[in-house]
């Protein structure tokens, strides 16, 4: 889960690494507060996707009166669809160099990655490109951790400034922490900077690895601070994994791989899937109903394809929710099903004994793709 | 003959005295798998249904010899267990658990590779089968048929897809494994293809991947140098939306690899027959054999 910019910096205050003093501001009338801070501030639109700065979401003002006009201006802008709704308002330093630095899994090694240069502060995709030599990178063994004289090497292959060895060694130390302890999946600072008050984490790109939930109870808050889309809500509330697309077959199905698959092949005849919809292993009759309630919000949906191969998940349970959710209605679309797997005969029979209409059986997965297409035409 | 589980292994369940544990160990021991033991501890000298308990997996192996371990265990004990299973001299950990953290995941990785000598499947997998003989994890044995393909795949309900194909066409497999999807998989697509390599009831091989890291690519090179029995692949998430990138950071891992055209690109040009869904998967063997 990609955090927001202040939500990785309050991980930064747990975690002791330096960063700016800043206020956020979540309602205009709350300006005053920043008052607290010195002048000059920096004025940052809260936004999950990248070039605010290019967009004019960041600004630096002098005094209380260019605060309030950059904010008027910031809040509320609509940044490559992104509505600002918050501002962070940190002190601003004098910078005298910019670096990079990212914790990362490398999937490939099966390895912790560190990546450190010199050349922070700019696209750091195109430094790796044009000069490669810049950016360094070191493997850390999971078990082992970061070791010093690795990390000593690395600063100094990196051509990190000398005179500041040792509290970068230190606010590294502690990002890796951040990292590890943490369970993040990214922690990339851009720019890692020296300035006027030491060593200083300016940005934070932090993702969390909502697997290890149970270890911090900081997760849910923050998770409950990210907005996400009404539909995607209701689905996720409901223990489903939605995606919303572009096209007209709905998409119901079982397994993240077998979902995807059946998008491909929905593709193959033609059509374009209206969403991804996993309702996961093991898979309640009452969750299969739910599905269907969420692609019922899809004016889109022209017809809906439910390709389910039963392991942990029973064939009859989805077809007792499928009719649960259908018996009785005048359905807005097609529904062709295909199921196979555990309890498929016992899934197929409560089918066949609550005969709709608009319900069409298909024996496998090719023809019941096509079928959902051709219906829904 | 069949690759990591055959009708001599003998299974340790951990976590035998949870519903999904007991569900599973019960219904693959109706399939003939020789469940010998399960783990709970301080439940030692209990029993389920006759398969008797132990604190820990050393005693289980001490009481009952056996030899590959099959992990239920919630995803918050789950690495202990997991090294529990292999500092305890188990051959092969298979580990169905969901939701494990994924500094869990490569800590428990490193430690298994570099200090035991045991093969870790999973997590998040659906274990292995060598049909007629053994199924360790939670694969429908019904959809599966004796005999020389072996199957390998990340996802879980696509390998029963893939498996369902071939047996429909009266093909039978050696055995299917499910190797995960997890940031930080146990075996790797290299390491069973290598072991399918080596295997001689094994005379072709399915090996079914979806967008995302780099795996794909890697087992390319690898089917390129070393494998001389022929393959059919199949990527899934060939019209997936573009996951999130990991910030600058992934793009820069990644570079190029990830996308299914860059998969089954390099696939395709490593020798395998790389279809276009999954449902040919079975007719692409056919022909092949």
């Amino acid at each position: 889960m990609d955090l927001f910019e202040y939500q990785g910096k309050s991980l930064y205050q747990s975690y002791e690494i330096s960063h700016p003093k800043s206020v956020l501001i979540k309602n205009l009338n709350d300006l005053e507060k920043v008052n607290t801070l010195n002048y000059p501030v920096v004025v940052k639109a809260q936004v999950q996707v990248g070039g605010r700065g290019k967009a004019g979401g960041i600004k630096v003002v002098n005094n209380y009166q260019e605060l309030e006009d950059s904010a008027n201006a910031i809040f509320g802008m609509d940044i490559k669809g992104h509505k600002v709704e918050i501002l962070l308002v940190e002190e601003a330093s004098e910078i005298y160099e910019e670096y990079y630095i990212s914790f990362t899994l490398d999937r490939s090694e099966k390895k912790y990655l560190m990546m450190l240069s010199s050349k922070g502060g700019m696209d750091i995709e195109q430094v790796a490109k044009d000069t490669p030599d810049d950016l360094i990178k070191l493997h850390i063994s999971p078990s082992e951790g970061l070791i010093d004289k690795d990390l000593d090497n690395s600063i100094l292959n990196a051509k990190l400034n000398q005179e500041y060895t040792v509290e970068l060694i230190q606010i590294i130390k502690k990002l890796f922490e951040l990292f590890v302890a943490g369970d993040c999946d990214l922690v990339e600072v851009n720019p890692l900077a020296i300035t006027s008050s030491g060593v200083m984490a300016l940005d934070a790109k932090v993702a969390l690895d909502m697997n290890a939930k149970f270890k911090h109870e900081n997760f849910q808050t923050l998770e409950d601070e990210i907005p996400i889309p009404e539909e995607e809500k209701y689905a996720k509330e409901r223990g489903l994994n939605f995606i919303k697309l572009d096209g007209s077959v709905g998409i119901i199905g079982n397994g993240a791989g077998l979902v995807m698959s059946t998008l491909d092949v929905v593709a193959e005849h033609g059509g374009n899937a209206a969403n991804f919809l996993d309702i996961g292993g093991g898979a309640q009759s009452e969750t299969v109903s739910a599905a269907l309630e969420v692609l019922e919000t899809d004016p889109n949906v022209k017809s809906v394809l439910i390709n389910i191969f039963g392991g942990i998940t029973r064939c009859d349970l989805v077809a007792e929710g499928i009719v649960k959710a259908t018996k009785g209605k005048n359905l807005k679309w097609p529904i062709v099903i295909r199921l196979d797997g555990t309890n498929a005969l016992e899934g197929l029979d409560i089918l066949k004994n609550n005969p709709n209409e608009n319900i069409f059986i298909s024996e496998n997965m090719d023809n019941a793709a096509k079928l959902a297409v051709e219906s829904g035409a | 003959m069949s690759i990591l589980i055959n009708e001599n292994t003998k299974v340790v369940v951990q976590g035998l005295t949870g519903r999904e544990g007991q569900f599973h160990a019960l219904r693959n021991r109706d399939y003939g798998t020789k469940i010998v033991a399960g783990t709970r501890p301080g439940k030692g000298g209990e029993n389920i249904e006759t398969i008797p308990i132990f604190n820990t997996v050393e005693e289980a192996i001490e009481g009952t010899g056996a030899n590959v371990a099959m992990t239920f265990v919630p995803p918050a004990f789950a690495k202990e267990a997991v090294l529990e299973a292999a500092y305890a001299g188990c051959e092969l950990v298979v580990c169905i658990t969901e939701g494990i953290p994924a500094k869990d995941e490569a800590e428990m990785y490193d430690i298994i590779k570099n200090k035991t000598d045991s093969k870790l499947l999973g997590p998040n997998c659906p274990g292995l089968i060598s049909p007629g003989k053994s199924n360790v994890g939670i694969m429908p044995h019904e959809i599966t048929k004796e005999g020389n393909v072996g199957v390998v795949s990340r996802s879980g309900t696509l390998t029963y897809q893939a498996v369902h194909e071939l047996t429909q066409l009266d093909i039978g497999q050696s055995t299917c494994i499910g190797i995960g999807g997890d940031p930080v998989p146990g075996m790797s697509f290299i390491d069973v293809l290598s072991e399918f390599e080596k295997d001689s009831e094994t005379s072709a091989i399915v090996m079914i991947g979806e967008i995302g890291g780099s795996a794909e690519e890697e087992a390319a090179e690898y089917i390129k140098s070393s494998i001389t029995k022929p393959v059919v692949s199949y990527i899934a998430g060939v019209t997936a939306p573009p996951g999130k990138k990991m910030g600058h950071a992934g793009a820069i891992v990644s570079g190029n690899k990830g996308t299914a055209k860059a998969k089954m690109e390099a696939l395709n040009e490593a020798g395998a027959i790389v279809v276009s869904n999954p449902t040919k998967i079975g007719k692409a063997i056919e022909e092949l054999i």
